[in-house]
């Protein structure tokens, strides 16, 4: 008897779980609602990240909450879920989103949790646009999966590009994380194009769960190379550059988008470490559309004491949460053109959306990426620490 | 001098990680030695001493925080072993084994929870944090302290467990439990005293360990503590020598292979050498010979 109570509990349980999600599609204020899904990690290496990406989307969202489709006036209700920065943890926050029914899905900050979650998303028609996933496995071969960034082998050219330009560098460190899309994939960019360039590189990688890289600085040091580059994980990131000072590392680092964080900056502030990042966005702008945004957010910071901590404690503007912002009016732009909160329907037009946000202007070729062909270089100041605009840089 | 300042880098780093995870490695050995049990919480315990240390030092000064911080990881290792293990004294060795699992994952999403999934970082501890150069090679001053910190608490260890009553008491009391039951050995405050003596190694080697590598995350113990696991049972788990050597072992060679430039294999060394020990020495270096039933 006190077996079947408790399997009937379950059961009870369980199926409020699975029909909690059924129907959206109005609130309780009458107004209806459409439901984008925020898929970004809140935890893991990226957890930091992640926030910064999904504080953009909820910028936007607070201060652009409605959209008129079809004549109708929707809600727009953000369903955030944590992705975990985990392979294997991302399929279940994605199914989460496609069962509470979200029309169109926001994110991931981080290649590999989007690409593990491409093809749950794929099969249940609900379109997703990438936000800052730059590895170009994401949208490949996915009717489904668009984004909004520049890519890998365009990040990872740029990179080699300026390591030879600016630093005159002939022989580079790669560092990645073995078994993570994101920095394999950008070192192999990298060191294709370095060697084409005519240099040499010494490519290394570290297990999951490393937090001691004293071995590897020092690789770096005794292979007498020009410059350090590790586009890894923020958390990685300030372990790496507080080895860097410890040993006192005699070459610049660089590092690709993920990097444009304000963990780098506390970590650098103070020392000596010489950090360069490509990125999407740069602040101090004088066009209207980009100091609105800026502006608008340090308010929204200022008021929001949530925000504040999940924007690292300061009001420095990362580049993904520009993205993030860009890409839910990209999302916005889609609903409306569609006429529908359905995926399908979404899932047609969206090859002609076209916007132009704060990172630029955004539109996207046949495989769903985004036509983008510059990045910007920044720099730590390591005596504020803050961003210092270096240049833009294209490939040659 | 230059093939001194190329290599010694990885050297210092080896040694000090081993000290690390010698401190670490004695809470599972004596664990294991009084209750046949692996305490599988005992990585997440050298993880939440990070936090404390962490929390603590945003209100108050440092030293009074540091040790604050290792009284109450003393306080933690205490409460666990009251909560998840005790209830199951007389319950089969496996289901305190799951519950210490099931402890593992409470701490470690305990500590998600609290920190919000951010890394944290560890506090610059004056005097240890800095830089130094010995021989053209940099590293803090961490690393150097790090071993000989290891030897005095196991030196000072090694007495208690000599020559104190406690430690007579959990000699007598990991040689054969029933007995010394039966002798009037209060069993409780035995095993009690064991894991706060694991704990408060565990917190000071938490300090050391993040002086050096700063970020803590709520699963960062994980790696450290399977290691130190790894170098206890190399060292033959249930003795406290061979726990310390196993984990220098480990520490140093993690370390050269490192350096002689296989970084993706580091790891899997030492999960190799459990598996070759395992194989070949079941009782590790020093272990008691594998005389009783199965």
């Amino acid at each position: 008897m006190k077996k079947l109570i408790a399997v009937l509990t379950v059961l009870l349980i369980a199926s409020a779980l699975v029909f909690a999600g059924g129907n959206g599609e109005s609130s309780g204020s009458g107004k209806k609602v459409v439901k984008i899904g925020v898929y970004e990690p809140a935890s893991g290496d990226n957890g930091a990240g992640g926030k910064q990406e999904t504080l953009g989307i909820q910028y936007a969202n607070a201060i652009t909450p409605t959209v008129t489709i079809n004549g109708t006036e929707y809600e727009v209700q953000l369903v955030i879920v944590d992705n975990e920065s985990s392979n294997d943890k991302a399929v279940t926050a994605a199914s989460e989103l496609v069962s509470k029914g979200v029309s169109l899905v926001l994110g991931s900050y981080g290649s590999g949790v989007s690409i593990a979650a491409a093809d749950t998303f794929a099969s249940a028609e609900v379109p997703a646009i990438g936000v800052t996933c730059t590895n170009p496995q994401v949208t490949l071969g996915n009717d489904w999966y668009y984004r909004i960034c520049f890519l890998d082998p365009f990040q990872g050219t740029v990179l080699a590009n300026y390591a030879k330009d600016t630093f005159g560098a002939k022989k580079a460190y790669a560092l990645a994380k073995l078994g993570d899309d994101y920095s394999v994939g950008l070192c192999n960019y990298f060191i294709k194009a370095f060697e084409a360039l005519g240099g040499q590189v010494i490519y290394e990688t570290f297990p999951e769960g490393t937090s001691d890289f004293a071995a590897y600085v020092t690789n770096a040091k005794n292979g007498g190379c020009d410059v350090f580059y590790s586009p890894v994980s923020i958390e990685a990131a300030a372990l790496i550059i507080e080895q860097a000072n410890t040993q006192g590392l005699p070459m610049p680092i660089l590092a690709g988008d993920t990097w444009d964080s304000n963990v780098v900056l506390a970590a650098a502030k103070g020392t000596n470490v010489s950090i360069s990042v490509t990125t999407f966005f740069v602040e101090g702008s004088t066009d209207k559309q980009i100091t609105d945004f800026v502006d608008g957010f340090k308010g929204y910071l200022a008021s929001n004491a949530t925000a504040l901590t999940n924007n690292g404690g300061n009001d420095e503007i990362a580049a993904v949460t520009a993205m993030g912002f860009d890409a839910y009016y990209v999302a916005l732009e889609a609903l409306k053109k569609a006429g529908s909160t359905k995926g399908a329907d979404i899932q047609k037009i969206l090859p002609g959306v076209t916007y132009k946000g704060v990172s630029g202007d955004i539109a996207f070729d046949k495989n769903g990426d985004a036509v983008r062909n510059v990045a910007y270089v920044k720099k730590v100041d390591n005596a504020t620490g803050k961003w210092q605009f270096v240049s833009v840089q294209s490939v040659k | 001098m230059g093939f001194l300042q190329t290599n010694l880098p990885y050297l210092l780093a080896g040694i000090s990680t081993g000290g690390q995870y010698a401190l670490i490695a004695i809470g599972y050995t004596m664990v294991y030695g009084i209750l046949r049990l692996i305490n599988f919480a005992h990585g997440d315990v050298f993880m939440c001493a990070a936090l404390m240390v962490i929390y603590s030092a945003s209100y108050m000064p440092l030293y009074i925080s540091l040790p604050l911080a290792i009284v109450a990881t003393g306080v933690l290792g205490f409460a666990i072993e009251r909560v998840a293990y005790k209830p199951l004294r007389t319950a089969p060795r496996m289901s305190a084994m799951i519950s210490a699992i099931g402890m593992s994952y409470l701490i470690q999403n305990l500590a998600l929870y609290v920190t919000g999934g951010l890394t944290k970082y560890y506090p610059p501890v004056p005097f240890i944090s800095d830089s130094i150069e010995i021989f053209g090679a940099m590293t803090k001053r961490v690393t150097i302290i790090t071993p000989f910190v290891t030897l005095v608490l196991i030196v000072v260890l090694v007495n208690i467990i000599k020559y104190t009553k406690i430690g007579i008491a959990m000699r007598a009391v990991s040689r054969d439990f029933e007995t010394a039951q039966l002798m009037g050995v209060k069993i409780n405050s035995v095993i009690s005293a064991t894991f706060v003596i694991g704990s408060l190694l565990a917190a000071i080697g938490s300090t050391l360990f993040f002086s050096n590598y700063t970020g803590v995350t709520p699963t960062v113990g994980g790696m450290p503590g399977l290691k130190a696991f790894v170098a206890a049972v190399f060292g033959g788990i249930g003795s406290i020598p061979g726990a310390v050597i196993g984990a220098f072992i480990i520490g140093i060679c993690e370390n050269i292979i490192k350096g002689l430039g296989w970084t993706t294999f580091s790891d899997a060394f030492t999960f190799v050498l459990l598996i070759v020990v395992l194989m070949f020495m079941p009782t590790g270096l020093f272990g008691e010979k594998a005389t009783d039933k199965v």
